[in-house]
C-alpha cells in the first residue's frame, strides 16, 4: 500500500529521519512508536505528503508522492484520511458540519444521503445525538472521535492517526483503540498509527516499527517486539528510565558540570 | 589597545545586526510576495470561493461598521471645531466646510479608516489564521483535498481589498454629516456657505484618490496579516507575536505608502 525508499527528513542539521525502508501493507494496523523526538510523527507527516522529504522517496500504491503534483495529490488525499493529535476540528462548525465537511466539498450528494451518512459515522463513534454540539462543547475523547468520524466520512484506503489515545483517560484511550481495531479488521481499512502508548500500541497494532533517533531499530509483529533481545526495544517496550535510551545526561556529566563546571547547574535554596 | 580598536567590535555587532535584519526583512517581504501571489493565483480557478469571500466581507466589513461609523463622527467633529477657531482667526470661517471635505476624503478617511480596519479587522485574521496553524487545523484542510491557499488566504485578501474602500466611503460621509453638525448647529457657521464651498472645492478626483489610497491599503492589511497568521510560529506566544507585528508592519506600511500615494497624486 505505502512504501518508503531511502526516506530521510532534516530540519537545519539535525536528522530527524535517517534512511527509513518501510513496506506498509494493506488492510493492516502499522503502529509506529518510539521516544519523543524519535522521528514518528515527522514519518507520519511525511507518508500523508503534509510535509516532503530531504531525500528519499514515498510510494502510495505505484505512484511516488515524492514531487508530485498538487491536483494529482488531492485526487489520492480523498483516499486518505487523517486524526490529528489535538483533533484539528473546525471552530466555526458544528459536530454534524465537521463530518460533514469532506462530503459537501467532494461530493455531489443530496443533503438527505449526506445526513445518513454522517449520522452512520457518528453512530460508529458513539456520537449520535451530539450533531448540533460546537467543538469547544466537547471534551478531548469526544473531539477525537468526532476527527476520526470526519476522516473516515469518505471511506478511504488508509487513515493516518496521530497519537489517537494522548491526553485521553483509559476508557477513552480504549473506546479508540477498539474504534482503530474495527477500521482494519470490519470495515477493510488500512491504520498507520503514531503513539508512544506501548500498551495500546501492541494491543491493535499487525505489525509495530520502533524508531530510535529517526532510524528504524525494529519491526515485526507485537510478538516480535516483545521478545525482542536489543536493550533499547526492552528499555522502551518496559518503560525503564535507565538503559541504552538516555533520558537526560548522563549522571557523570552532571557531576562533571557541577565540579569543573561552576555556575552551569543551579542550586535551588 | 586603542579606543578605536576597542569600539570596532560593538559597531560591526551592530552593524552585523542591521545586515542580518534587512536580509530577514527582505526575505518576509519575498515571501509574502510569493504567498500572496500563488493565493491569487486561484481567483479564476474552479472550484470558485464566492462565498467564503460573502463570509468574510460579512464578518470583516459588517463587523467594522460600528468602529468605523463612530470614528469617523468623531473625526469629522474635532476637525470642524479645531478648523473652525483656526479659520475664525483669519475671519475666513466660510471656508470650513471645504477644508474639512478635503481633509476628510483625501487623507482622514482612508488613513485613519485604514489604522482602525487593521485593529479591528486585520488583528482578527492574523490571530484566526494563526491559531488555525497552531490546532492544525490548515493541515486538516490539506488532508481534506482543500487548498489553504485558495480556501483561506484569497477570501481575506479580496474581502479586505473590497471592504476598506467601501467602510471609508461610510466614514466619509459620517464624517461630513458630523463636521455639518458641529459647524453649522453648534459653532453657528453659514449653511449655505459651508455646503456651497464644499461643493465648490471638492472635486471628483478628490474622492477617486480616497477610494484608490483604500483600496491599495485594503489590499496591504489583508496581504500583511494573511501572511503573518500564516506563517505564525504554531505556539501561543508565536500567535501573540504574529498580531501584535501584522498590526504594527501594517500600520507603519500604511502611513509610508500614504506618503507615496499622496505624493503621486498631488
Amino acid at each position: 500500500m505505502i512504501r518508503t525508499e531511502h526516506l530521510s527528513r532534516k530540519f537545519g542539521n539535525i536528522k530527524a529521519l535517517n534512511n527509513v525502508n518501510l513496506h506498509i501493507k494493506s488492510h493492516e494496523t502499522t503502529v509506529i512508536m518510539g521516544g519523543s523526538g524519535s522521528g514518528k510523527t515527522t514519518l507520519l507527516r511525511l507518508l500523508a505528503s503534509l510535509e516532503c522529504p530531504t531525500s528519499g522517496n514515498i510510494y502510495f500504491g505505484d505512484e511516488n508522492l515524492v514531487g508530485i503534483k498538487q491536483k494529482r495529490l488531492y485526487e489520492l488525499r480523498a483516499k486518505m484520511g487523517m486524526v490529528f493529535q489535538y483533533s484539528a476540528l473546525l471552530n466555526s462548525l458544528s459536530v454534524f458540519e465537521n463530518v460533514a465537511f469532506p462530503l459537501r466539498e467532494h461530493s455531489d450528494l443530496d443533503d438527505f444521503i449526506i445526513q445518513t451518512i454522517v449520522t452512520m459515522k457518528l453512530e460508529q463513534v458513539g456520537l449520535r445525538g451530539f450533531e448540533d454540539m460546537m467543538p469547544s462543547q466537547l471534551s478531548g475523547g469526544m473531539a477525537k472521535r468526532v476527527a476520526f468520524a470526519r476522516a473516515i466520512s469518505m471511506d478511504p484506503e488508509v487513515v493516518f492517526f496521530d497519537e489517537p489515545t494522548s491526553g485521553l483517560d483509559p476508557i477513552s484511550a480504549g473506546v479508540i483503540s477498539n474504534m482503530i481495531s474495527d477500521l482494519t479488521k470490519k470495515a477493510k481499512m488500512t491504520s498507520i498509527v503514531v503513539t508512544h502508548d506501548v500498551h495500546a500500541g501492541l494491543e491493535i497494532a499487525d505489525h509495530v516499527i520502533l524508531l530510535w533517533q529517526g532510524e528504524v531499530i525494529i519491526e515485526g509483529t507485537s510478538e516480535v517486539i516483545r521478545n525482542s533481545d536489543d536493550a533499547r526495544v526492552v528499555q522502551f517496550i518496559e518503560g525503564r528510565p535507565d538503559g541504552p535510551i538516555p533520558f537526560s545526561r548522563s549522571e557523570t556529566a552532571f557531576i562533571d558540570d557541577l565540579m569543573h563546571k561552576p555556575g552551569t547547574v543551579r542550586m535551588s535554596s | 589597545m586603542s579606543a578605536i580598536e576597542k569600539k570596532q567590535p560593538a559597531m560591526f555587532q551592530m552593524l552585523g545586526g542591521l545586515g542580518r535584519w534587512c536580509l530577514q526583512s527582505i526575505e518576509k517581504f519575498g515571501d509574502a510576495a510569493v504567498l500572496s501571489a500563488v493565493s491569487l493565483g486561484y481567483l479564476f480557478r474552479r472550484p470558485w470561493q464566492g462565498k467564503h469571500f460573502m463570509l468574510q466581507m460579512y464578518a470583516l466589513g459588517v463587523g467594522s461598521l460600528i468602529i468605523m461609523a463612530i470614528t469617523g463622527a468623531f473625526t469629522g467633529m474635532v476637525l470642524a471645531l479645531q478648523g473652525y477657531y483656526t479659520l475664525a482667526k483669519f475671519g475666513s470661517e466660510s471656508l470650513l466646510g471645504s477644508g474639512v471635505a478635503l481633509s476628510i476624503l483625501r487623507e482622514l478617511g482612508p488613513v485613519l479608516g485604514a489604522l482602525m480596519f487593521v485593529g479591528r479587522a486585520g488583528s482578527s485574521i492574523t490571530a484566526e489564521i494563526g491559531i488555525m496553524r497552531v490546532t492544525e487545523q490548515l493541515d486538516a484542510l490539506q488532508m481534506m483535498a482543500i487548498n489553504p491557499h485558495a480556501r483561506v488566504i484569497l477570501p481575506r485578501i479580496i474581502a479586505t481589498t473590497l471592504a476598506l474602500p467601501l467602510l471609508v466611503s461610510l466614514f466619509d460621509v459620517i464624517g461630513l454629516a458630523a463636521s455639518y453638525v458641529v459647524g453649522v448647529e453648534l459653532l453657528g457657521v453659514n449653511a449655505g456657505a459651508f455646503t456651497g464651498e464644499m461643493v465648490a472645492k471638492v472635486i471628483p478626483m478628490d474622492l477617486y484618490a480616497g477610494w484608490l489610497k483604500a483600496l491599495v491599503f485594503g489590499f496591504l492589511v489583508g496581504v500583511i496579516c494573511t501572511y503573518m497568521g500564516y506563517r505564525a510560529e504554531p505556539t501561543t506566544e508565536g500567535v501573540a507575536h504574529a498580531t501584535t507585528q501584522a498590526v504594527v508592519v501594517s500600520s507603519v506600511s500604511i502611513l509610508i505608502l500614504d506618503y507615496v500615494l499622496t505624493s503621486i497624486f498631488l
